[in-house]
């Protein structure tokens, strides 16, 4: 689905992200975990488009296609299939609920720019069609009643919520989710963690997620890559990242050994 | 037939309403020429604000270049007028004048939107500058002394035809998919990339459509006025267009229309008082900043204090 | 190669007024992210005050000089006081406007109190020319250069060897931080503006005394024009502000006597945009990103 080859990426004299290859698959539910500046949203920034890689390829494939979106601009990676939410809530503060899911599914919206001022049949129907869309999409996440509501009065575990739904009304094939569960309690943590667990099923998504909260990576992540200092120091199942020496040592220091 | 709606019957029966009012005491002569004038720059000003708007207010690009895509409409227009004198040659003048003041806007926003707010703001000030100087030398527009005897055609039907298509067209335009990603870049630039929304391309759109309802502005503007000098569309005018959109409300349709009927009032009111206008504008715009940085009406329409059963 | 030379030594000596506007814009941006639009005003303000006390009082070209650039400190300081400081954490687009209202404010006060016609500045130098092979150098251009070149090292000074400079770096990296570390942030700012503002007044007596005539909209054109010099350096950087006023005073001296002069202002706008979108950093400035 996803094969990222030897990409590299620096900043000047820093390499926020050394040859790192992965491969997920269809259907996955990986996790990327490391301590903090390891790289893991630089990694995510180089996937969606935000940073161009210094080397190193990204692909994804869907649907028997190959796609290289290493250095496409973000819009256009979010065209081939990728979405994501931001660790810092990124939403459309000043619009409503609605306008934010209605934003996210422009880019497959059909009527041209000239129906947009002249309003011809096409924009009605397309509208409309946006319009049923998007609260069927609110509706699944129970969130309809607030359609109208402006996405910064949102209570903070809606506004994360709310990312998450935006970035599936891109209809995208894989789901990058930044941190989900920062400044969650454990109870919303919980929810989130199910909330998670049902999108894949229900839209038939990959997803990749970074997260400090070590209970919802352990819980719910079949696959988990461990990056240390830009570089990928380990992958396994969560059993066995649990017992990783080199993981260890990554989060307690370099001393573990002797200790 | 959405578009028989009873808000837009409504919204239709004011508009001949407030047509048939000034069209009525005109011909009774009831207007003196300084009203007629003052009306004129009503609907100058609402087209002016309403497409700057839709550059700053809505796509949040700070343009402080408009008077330059002005300029541009009103010396095509002019110059068409002038060869062709007929009222096919005003409207073919006037479309002219803004297609070319859209291109022209094309062709500056693909280099300068990729800049920054302030950096943007520069950018576009210079721009207006340049278009500026290069009339000021060229043979055609007569220089510094610009043209004089540009026939009139721009009368109360044209105005008001102009100022109305242009509101329902930006409004239409608002409420739209495509504005809607407009919006979305004022509001985070990044997310709205991150959603699929080709930033760059929704910029130059939103900056050619102002610059287009610009040109026709500035068409309308030489059609009245017989007369056109570069000096009019200097960086104060930009200015006094800026004024209108924030004294109305970033974001507001509504607020910008009305803020363009109180500026020409209050710029009729002071005529004889240059420096003092000048004074009572720079105190408003520090006064609103201050103490109302959202104006008069925020980012609500009249449409939302109507309390009209919204379509959604 | 004479005129070459000529049109180098005119346009050093504008070229070193630019700058010494450019150090104000370059200081307020560095330290408060804006475009402080009123800068190129209160440069005006400078050359009326400098009027007024060579005119009226009877002054000599340094008394003058101190006091145009005390009176601007002062009211540099006031405006920040009054007009940005309550806009702190407003979005940028709302004090940029501010800024823009605080020059129409200037500018048309001042056209209302002393009128909008042009004055001529007494003879305060004399008009002694120097000849160099071909090359005049009058008296005035003399000044100007000297003037400024000393300014700057002073500035300099200040900002690389005192505890003030070291504070006004500090906030410009890191306002919060600075403050943590009980840097008085609101204070190092007032400076910030107080320096800027004694510089552009500084520079509006030079160019009354070079150019001979004062009115209430010169700061206009010059104010934008220093920004222009500002980017190009690097907006930010003091040596930056310095080089692109230099750089911006010889283009426009050298466009005036090579081509046409009309087209003088509008050679400096495209430059203007030429860089922003070529290196929009400028030639000494730090690239700066948004954290996603």
């Amino acid at each position: 689905m996803l094969i990222i080859d030897k990409l590299t990426r620096s900043f000047g004299g820093l390499t926020a992200v050394s040859n790192v290859s992965m491969q997920i698959n269809k259907g996955e539910l990986v996790g990327i975990i490391g301590p903090n500046g390891a790289g893991k949203t630089t990694l995510f920034n180089l996937l969606t488009g935000v940073y161009e890689p210094s080397s190193g390829t990204i692909k994804l494939e869907l649907n028997g296609e190959e796609v290289n979106i290493g250095g496409l601009k973000p819009y256009n990676v979010t065209k081939a299939g990728l979405a994501r939410t931001f660790q810092n809530i990124r939403l459309f503060k000043d619009l409503t609920v609605l306008d934010n899911v209605r934003i996210a599914m422009h880019q497959n919206v059909q009527y041209k720019l000239p129906s947009s001022f002249f309003r011809f049949n096409n924009f009605y129907q397309e509208e409309d069609k946006l319009l049923e869309e998007a609260e069927q999409l609110l509706d699944i996440f129970k969130m309809s009643h607030k359609k109208n509501e402006l996405a910064k009065n949102l209570p903070y575990g809606e506004q994360r919520h709310l990312e998450i739904v935006r970035a599936l009304a891109t209809k995208p094939a894989v789901l990058l989710l930044d941190e989900p569960a920062a400044g969650m309690n454990p109870f919303e943590t919980e929810e989130l963690t199910n909330t998670i667990k049902w999108i894949r099923e229900e839209f038939d998504l990959t997803v990749l997620l970074i997260e400090h909260d070590m209970s919802l990576v352990m819980e719910i992540c079949e696959r988990i890559f461990v990056l240390d200092y830009g570089m990928l120091i380990a992958s396994g199942t969560p059993a066995e990242i649990r017992t990783n020496k080199r993981v260890i040592e990554a989060y307690l220091g370099e001393d573990v050994s002797n200790a | 037939m959405r578009v028989l709606s009873k808000k837009n019957i409504m919204i239709l029966a004011g508009l001949i309403l407030t047509f048939a009012i000034v069209y009525a005491l005109r011909n009774f002569g009831i207007l003196t020429s300084f009203h007629e004038i003052t009306i004129a720059m009503v609907c100058i000003n609402i087209i002016l604000g309403v497409s700057l708007n839709l550059i700053t207010g809505f796509t949040g690009q700070l343009s402080l270049g408009h008077a330059g895509f002005m300029a541009i409409g009103a010396y095509v227009c002019a110059l068409i007028n002038m060869e062709l004198n007929s009222t096919f040659g005003f409207i073919l003048g006037v479309l002219a004048g803004a297609i070319i003041a859209a291109l022209v806007g094309v062709l500056i926003g693909i280099p300068t939107l990729r800049l920054k707010g302030d950096y943007l703001a520069i950018a576009t000030l210079g721009m207006a500058e340049i278009i500026r100087v290069i009339f000021l030398n060229l043979e055609i527009t007569n220089g510094a002394a610009g043209l004089n005897g540009i026939p009139r055609y721009t009368n109360w039907f044209w105005l008001f035809f102009f100022t109305v298509t242009t509101v329902v067209l930006i409004s239409n335009f608002i409420n739209s998919s495509h504005g809607r990603a407009c919006i979305s870049i004022r509001e985070d630039e990044i997310a709205a990339e991150s959603m699929g929304i080709n930033t760059t391309q929704y910029k130059v759109i939103a900056f050619a459509i102002g610059a287009f309802f610009a040109g026709i502005a500035g068409a309308l503007y030489s059609s009245y006025f017989y007369f056109l000098r570069p000096e009019i569309f200097g960086f104060l005018k930009s200015i006094d267009i800026l004024i209108i959109v924030v004294l109305g409300g970033l974001g507001s349709i509504t607020g910008s229309v009305i803020a363009g009927i109180l500026i020409a009032v209050l710029t009729a009111a002071l005529q004889s008082f240059a420096a003092l206008r000048m004074i009572i504008y720079a105190l408003l715009l520090i006064i609103i900043m201050l103490f109302r940085p959202q104006g008069i009406m925020g980012t609500k329409e009249i449409t939302d204090l109507l309390n009209f059963s919204k379509r959604e | 190669m004479d005129q070459f030379l000529q049109q180098m030594v005119n346009g050093l000596s504008l070229g070193s007024i630019y700058a010494l506007i450019a150090l104000g814009y370059t200081m307020v941006y560095g330290i408060i992210k804006l475009i402080n639009f009123a800068h190129g005003d209160i440069y005006m303000i400078g050359a009326y005050i400098g009027f007024a006390a060579t005119t009226y009082v009877h002054l000599g070209f340094f008394p003058a000089l101190i006091l145009s650039m005390i009176v601007c400190a002062i009211l540099g300081m006031i405006i920040e006081r009054v007009a940005y400081k309550p806009l702190r954490n407003s979005s940028r687009i709302t004090v940029l406007i501010t800024a823009i209202g605080v020059s129409l404010l200037l500018e048309y006060s001042m056209m209302f109190f002393v009128g909008a016609e042009v004055r001529s500045y007494p003879k305060v130098l004399t008009n002694h020319l120097f000849h160099f092979g071909g090359v005049r150098v009058n008296m005035q251009q003399i000044y100007i250069l000297v003037t400024a070149v000393a300014l700057m090292i002073l500035l300099q000074y200040i900002v690389t060897k005192t505890k003030t400079g070291k504070a006004m770096r500090a906030v410009s990296i890191d306002k919060d931080a600075a403050q943590l570390m009980g840097i008085r942030v609101d204070k190092t700012i007032s400076i910030t503006f107080a320096i800027g503002s004694a510089f552009a007044g500084a520079a509006g007596v030079l160019v009354g005394i070079y150019y001979n005539s004062i009115d209430p909209l010169m700061g206009m054109m010059p104010g934008l024009k220093a920004f222009v010099a500002a980017v190009f350096g690097g907006i930010g950087s003091i040596p930056g502000a310095m080089i692109g006023g230099l750089a911006i005073g010889i283009m426009e001296t050298l466009v005036a006597g090579y081509g046409n002069s009309m087209y003088r202002d509008a050679a400096v706008f495209a430059f203007l945009i030429l860089i922003l979108i070529l290196k929009p950093s400028g030639l000494l400035g730090k690239n700066e990103r948004e954290k996603v």
